[in-house]
């Protein structure tokens, strides 16, 4: 698809060509498009709606988003490496309970999230290591280590569940807590989010990531530790998804062996609305944070405009839709753009 | 696992309803003994009311499940009954509760161990049932409880609670609380869940007579027993309708998510919550004065009522027939309704006071 250019040295401040200036006015200019749409969405319910956008609304929309963005962030840097992570719902179902176990026991509560973000290592580790060493495609990989840890999952967790009584009070008040209208768990998944924007952005690792998902065979000619790239990419993605399971255990004070069933997919939707494509080599945690935000929102802005939430489902998948048409004619365009600057320039 | 208890609870009796009705449809056409299968598989004997009831007894309990709190209560509640009346008690079941073929491996080797009777709560209505008539056969009494079969696999069943008693006391649960009136929704699971549907039926009619002409039911939202879409969902319903003040979840996975969006909002306390959840789950927000009172039936009183029928049926009190009736024990006296159905009763109501002696 669209090619970053690699740069030769993987150091931030290198001069930036016209071509990756166009290059990321374009991919600023796709988030900025999932913006707008956000906000004309919010600004039609709200219209149609004036208790949307109280104290407590805004506070729900931020908090219905948090869990989602940090699994999509995570989800992205690994997408943008052209690879899937599948396992991160039943990472996130496990981390949950291994979290609550470690609080229903009396533990402490930084222990247990510290515990949580620990398992998604882990398992993190093991989807890299396999996908990295072992040459096969991620989606078949990550799908087999979906349904082992489920399968873990359910052997261990039984017919058991956390219940917001074994928790201890201030751990699920911080769950739905805030400052005003911003929660505690939306600040976190902001500071993550900004942090790996940024290196993402400006660190020489971070871009290899793009380089890596742009094409693999030549990133590795050009140097690139490929395999320790994806491995950390794999290792950062289920770090995230076992802090998000700690977060839904504050948040819905209830986990049992089905937590985040399902929930792949979702975060999938949400990398992809947001721009990041799948081919690999493009889009920005950024776009993630905005898709999920979006998708999480609709489910947010239906039932308050009264319509029927048979239609959520339908709706998020005409967006899937949208965005990939979107991004193939955009890529298109800009390599049309690119191979024209570059004739003339040549 | 509960949720799913609930509706296969339900489902298990709709299916053997409509099977039943199905067969008595057209046993005029087909041979007398089609006819027969309709009904509970009443045995050929008489029921003397006033026989003995016998002692030294064995029964063997099947839930769906073993190790699932649910069936673990339930079963205790059978244990407690068959020990104050000098019987012995047996549990064996599949560790899983969609291991249909491993629950009729145990419905065989409670036949070969000769017990008198068993309990079962079966997890699919038909796929027990050869196992079930060759132990009838043998002489052993076959009572389902919590999840029943078809009609003519079992001696007789024993249902939780009717879903007319369900949907009804929900909404006078809440009418209460709201001092009848205000505007109230309802929390369900699936649009298409047959048993969530039944009690909506239920309570729209409940809400009907006069004394509720100042509660207006305003929205049935759809949660998909989901924790997230449960949750967007309430808020929803508070977005939409301000002036909303009771909820109705008769789903245990939505009530606990709203209880616990309810409990982190500017709503606690003000907006009224009630439906169909456990203690377990419920505990804290009946706690925390988000909910007043909730309900359930109280499984071990299922348990207790099962293995009282079987040591009735065993004793020759009763045979499955309609309209037979005996006495069990402390819970006082049951009436055998169509199809060999026994039911538990009006469901429990959980508050403050008397949540904390619940464990399930």
């Amino acid at each position: 698809m669209t090619v970053v250019t690699p740069q030769e040295t993987p150091v931030a401040d290198v001069p930036t060509s016209s071509g990756t200036r166009l290059v990321d006015r374009v991919f600023r200019m796709r988030e900025l498009a999932i913006l707008v749409v956000f906000l004309v969405m919010i600004a039609v319910t709200q219209a149609g709606n004036s208790e949307f956008l109280s104290e407590q609304g805004i506070k729900d929309l931020l908090l219905n988003a948090t869990i989602l963005v940090l699994v999509a962030t995570g989800q992205s840097l690994v997408v943008i490496t052209r690879n899937v992570d599948l396992s991160v719902g039943s990472t996130l179902g496990i981390s949950a309970f291994a979290a609550g176990t470690h609080l229903q026991g009396g533990g402490n509560a930084v222990v247990a999230i510290a515990l949580a973000v620990l398992l998604g290592i882990g398992f993190g580790l093991l989807n890299g290591l396999l996908v990295s060493l072992g040459q096969v495609p991620a989606l078949v990989v990550t799908l087999g280590t979906l349904y082992i840890i489920r399968g873990i999952d359910s052997i261990w967790v039984g017919s058991r569940q956390i219940t917001a009584a074994d928790l201890p009070g201030g751990f699920v008040d911080f769950g739905s807590g805030g400052i005003s209208a911003v929660p505690y768990l939306a600040l976190i998944a902001l500071a993550v989010l900004v942090a790996t924007a940024y290196w993402l952005k400006h660190f020489g690792s971070g871009r290899e990531l793009y380089a890596l998902g742009s094409n693999p065979e030549a990133a590795r000619l050009a140097g690139i530790p490929v395999r320790k790239r994806i491995l950390a990419a794999y290792t950062f993605c289920g770090a995230l998804a076992g802090l998000a399971g700690a977060m839904y255990l504050a948040r819905f004070g209830n986990v049992d062996s089905g937590t985040g069933n399902g929930y792949e997919l979702t975060v999938v939707s949400a990398v992809v609305v947001g721009g990041v494509v799948f081919t690999g080599g493009s889009g920005s945690v950024y776009g993630a944070a905005l898709g999920a935000l979006l998708l999480t929102s609709i489910n947010s802005v239906l039932p308050a405009l009264g319509v029927s939430s048979v239609w959520v489902l339908a709706i998020n998948g005409i967006l899937l839709i949208l965005a990939i048409a979107v991004d193939r004619i955009v890529a298109l365009r800009v390599a049309a753009a690119l191979k024209k600057r570059n004739a003339r320039h040549g | 696992m509960r949720k799913t208890t609930l509706r296969r609870g339900c489902a298990a009796l709709a299916t053997a309803t409509s099977i039943a009705l199905a067969l008595t449809a057209c046993g005029g056409t087909t041979k007398k003994d089609v006819a027969n299968e309709g009904g509970s598989a009443a045995g050929a004997g008489k029921a003397d009311p006033n026989a003995e009831l016998k002692k030294g007894l064995t029964v063997g309990f099947l839930p769906k499940q073993v190790n699932n709190p649910y069936f673990t209560t339930a079963d205790k509640g059978g244990e407690k009954a068959l020990k104050e009346l000098g019987s012995g008690y047996k549990e064996v079941g599949p560790s899983s509760a969609t291991d249909t073929a491993g629950q009729v491996s145990y419905v065989n080797t409670l036949t070969q161990q000769q017990v008198d009777a068993m309990a079962v709560s079966a997890q699919d209505p038909g796929a027990l049932c050869t196992a079930l008539k060759q132990a009838m056969k043998n002489g052993i009494k076959v009572v389902t409880y919590d999840s029943d079969t078809t009609p003519g696999c079992r001696n007789a069943f024993v249902s939780q609670a009717s879903a007319e008693d369900l949907g009804r006391t929900e909404v006078q649960l809440l009418a209460k609380q709201l001092d009848y009136k205000g505007e109230i929704a309802i929390l369900s699971a699936a649009q298409t869940a047959t048993n969530q549907n039944t009690w909506i039926d239920f309570m729209k009619d409940e809400l009907k007579k006069p004394e509720y002409k100042n509660m207006k039911l305003v929205k049935v939202a759809y949660g998909n027993d989901d924790a997230q879409q449960s949750f967007q969902q309430t808020q929803g319903l508070l977005q939409e309708y301000p002036n909303l003040k009771g909820i109705i979840s008769p789903t245990t996975v939505g009530i606990k998510a709203a209880a616990q969006y309810l409990s982190g909002s500017k709503y606690k306390g003000k907006v009224r919550l009630t439906g169909l959840g456990t203690p377990n789950d419920m505990r804290k927000y009946v706690k925390n004065g988000t909910v007043e009172a909730f309900e359930l039936w109280d499984p071990a009183k299922l348990g207790e009522l099962a293995a009282r029928t079987a040591v009735a049926l065993s004793s020759g009190q009763i045979t499955g027939k309609e309209g037979e009736t005996f006495t069990a024990g402390s819970m006082g006296e049951y009436t055998i309704g169509k199809d060999g159905v026994i039911s538990l009763g009006k469901p429990t109501v959980f508050n403050a006071e008397n949540i904390d002696r619940f464990d399930f």
